[in-house]
């Protein structure tokens, strides 16, 4: 039995599976299993060719021999370098006994036991070195293992953290989008706002374009008539003085200086309209200087009266006033505190307007503006004999955009910008006092 | 002549007054002025049939010249005052309605006070 031919068989099969994964294998692979199949055939020859013994030993450490040279020669089988350890003492021993039986017969039957013996050390040594190999072997791929998986965690790390960038890439984008839309949003509704506010002006302003004509009418027709009984009647004082009657005369001149004293209250009073409408629909220039009070309710109760007749012919009511003289002037803003209680006056009217449309007997629909004067702030109340505010709604009057009007007659932003005029303008309040049936007061508190 | 104005502007009075200067001084019209239609009728009741012709605004709070109008057309039938109503230029509006509560005649703001005079002329 020919043990070298077994080793060749079974280093060619360890080389082909441990090197089965590296490339050009496939030439070596095929001359490997060339190799293999030929030590096979060589160890089956050894066993039945039992004559032949010597000559098959040593043709078996030769091949033994010329497989170590190639494996060390060959760069290919560079990682199996540990066989050529294991395998090599015993192949130079096992050759050097050879050689001893063949040369030294002699020597090697005196020393035989010893000479075994080593070739025992050597086989030894080759398990041994093989086993140390395989183990380390064994910690190497586990090692490669772990490389490999954190390799492969790292990629699917690197795979996440692509995909995150792309997630919180796309998160910002319509963060981004939707920051816009509200900005854009809050834009609109800002300018949307101005214009509520310019509409409610102008709503208000058209209330009082009718009252405005009415009221400027009056005192122009005043302005023509007396001038001209002024013209005549200094036709009758020349006719007077020709006389001689000089009495007269002066009575008649009495009239006309009275007469244009006349003139200048009305021209005045005009004045004082065009003035107020001016300021009325003037946003800018909102400085607060000293007002009469009083003069600004009446100026916007006749307005608003007047406003309403020329729209509405049926409408009419009893407008009754109690004006506290002893206020005098106090710092607001005129057009600001003229829209508020323009406002209250005008919802006043309109209260007891629809009260009238239910032909109440007695009735008499009465609007009472009046003043008064407290030690630290002037209170401005607009009483009206309408329906009342219901209480399931009066808590409700202030809010923006609320109003009991039919769709498309109030923005319901009157009260709301009242409020806001008088509490943040002013620092005053706005009180609300109501009984349903009897009707609504509201007080107007500024400090002074 | 007693006519009786209605205006809610008082210092129609001092036009009046001087406006028929010569007519009041003659004698040959008295005027009286009443500043709101509640106060037109106060007097009618008191000094009934003395005005035979009424000027009215109609224009006024409270009580409008409409109002004042129809109520004088049902109360005082006889003889029935003479009523002239006083209307803003081109207010088609009241002027058919003064017309259909049997107003007598018209005039527009601003008054015409030479026109005035010949209707009041043939009116005597």
């Amino acid at each position: 039995m020919n043990f070298d031919f077994l080793l060749i068989v079974f280093v060619a099969r360890y080389l082909r599976t441990a090197l089965k994964n590296t490339q050009q294998n496939s030439v070596w692979d095929d001359r490997l299993k060339l190799a293999m199949y030929v030590a096979i055939a060589l160890f089956v020859a050894s066993v039945i060719f039992r004559d032949a013994e010597t000559i098959m030993a040593w043709v078996g450490h030769l091949c033994l021999l010329g497989c170590i040279y190639i494996l060390y020669k060959e760069t290919f089988f560079k990682p199996a370098k540990s066989l050529i350890v294991a395998i090599l003492p015993y192949a130079v021993v096992a050759t050097i006994i050879q050689f001893l039986q063949l040369v030294l017969p002699s020597f090697y039957r005196g020393n035989h036991s010893m000479v075994d013996s080593l070739k025992g050390f050597a086989v030894l040594w080759g398990i041994g070195v093989w086993m140390v190999t395989i183990k380390q072997k064994k910690e190497l791929d586990k090692t490669n293992e772990k490389v490999v998986q954190q390799e492969h965690d790292n990629r699917i790390i690197t795979a996440m953290k692509d995909e995150l960038e792309v997630q919180v890439a796309e998160r910002t984008a319509e963060l981004t989008r939707q920051k816009e839309a509200l900005e854009t949003a809050l834009q609109e509704l800002q300018s949307t706002q101005a214009q509520l506010i310019q509409s409610e002006k102008m709503a208000s302003l058209g209330e009082l374009t009718a009252g405005i004509a009415h009221e400027i009418q009056n005192p122009l027709n005043f302005v023509n008539n007396f001038s001209e009984v002024s013209n005549e009647l200094i036709g009758e004082m020349n006719e007077e003085l020709s006389k001689g009657d000089i009495a007269e005369a002066m009575m008649i001149a009495d009239d006309i200086r009275q007469n244009l004293e006349k003139i200048n209250h009305h021209g005045k009073r005009a004045d004082a309209i065009v003035k107020g409408m001016l300021q009325h629909s003037r946003s800018s220039n909102s400085i607060k200087e000293p007002t009469d009070i009083n003069k600004l309710a009446d100026e916007y109760f006749r307005l608003a009266y007047h406003g309403l007749r020329a729209r509405d012919k049926s409408f009419n009511a009893t407008l009754k006033t109690d004006y506290d003289e002893t206020i005098g002037n106090i710092i607001i803003i005129p057009q600001d505190i003229g829209r508020v209680i323009l406002n209250l006056i005008t919802n006043a009217f309109y209260v007891v307007d629809e009260k009238r449309k239910f032909g109440i007997e007695g009735y008499e629909p009465t609007v009472f503006v009046s003043t008064k004067k407290r030690i630290d702030k002037v209170l401005i109340s607009v009483e009206d004999n309408g329906n009342g505010i219901p209480q399931s709604i009066v808590d409700k009057i202030f809010q923006p955009f609320f109003t009991t009007k039919p769709s498309g007659q109030g923005t319901g932003l009157g009260l709301s910008m009242s409020y806001d005029i008088v509490t943040q303008g002013h620092g005053g309040t706005i009180k609300v006092e109501t009984a349903v049936g009897k009707g609504t007061t509201f007080i107007i508190s500024l400090p002074i | 002549m007693k006519i009786l104005v209605v205006d809610d502007e008082q210092d129609v009075q001092v036009l009046f007054e001087q406006r028929f200067r010569k007519e009041i001084k003659a004698g040959e019209m008295q005027f009286v002025f009443a500043f709101s239609g509640e106060n037109a009728l106060a007097y009618l009741n008191q000094h009934e049939h003395e005005a035979v012709l009424i000027l009215s605004d109609i224009n006024m709070p409270g009580m409008s010249g409409l109002d004042l109008l129809e109520k004088i057309k049902k109360t005082y039938v006889k003889p029935p005052p003479i009523v002239m109503m006083i209307t803003a230029y081109g207010d088609a509006e009241n002027f058919n309605m003064a017309k259909n509560l049997g107003a007598d005649d018209f005039l527009t703001k601003p008054l015409d006070f030479t026109l005035l005079k010949e209707k009041l002329k043939t009116i005597n």
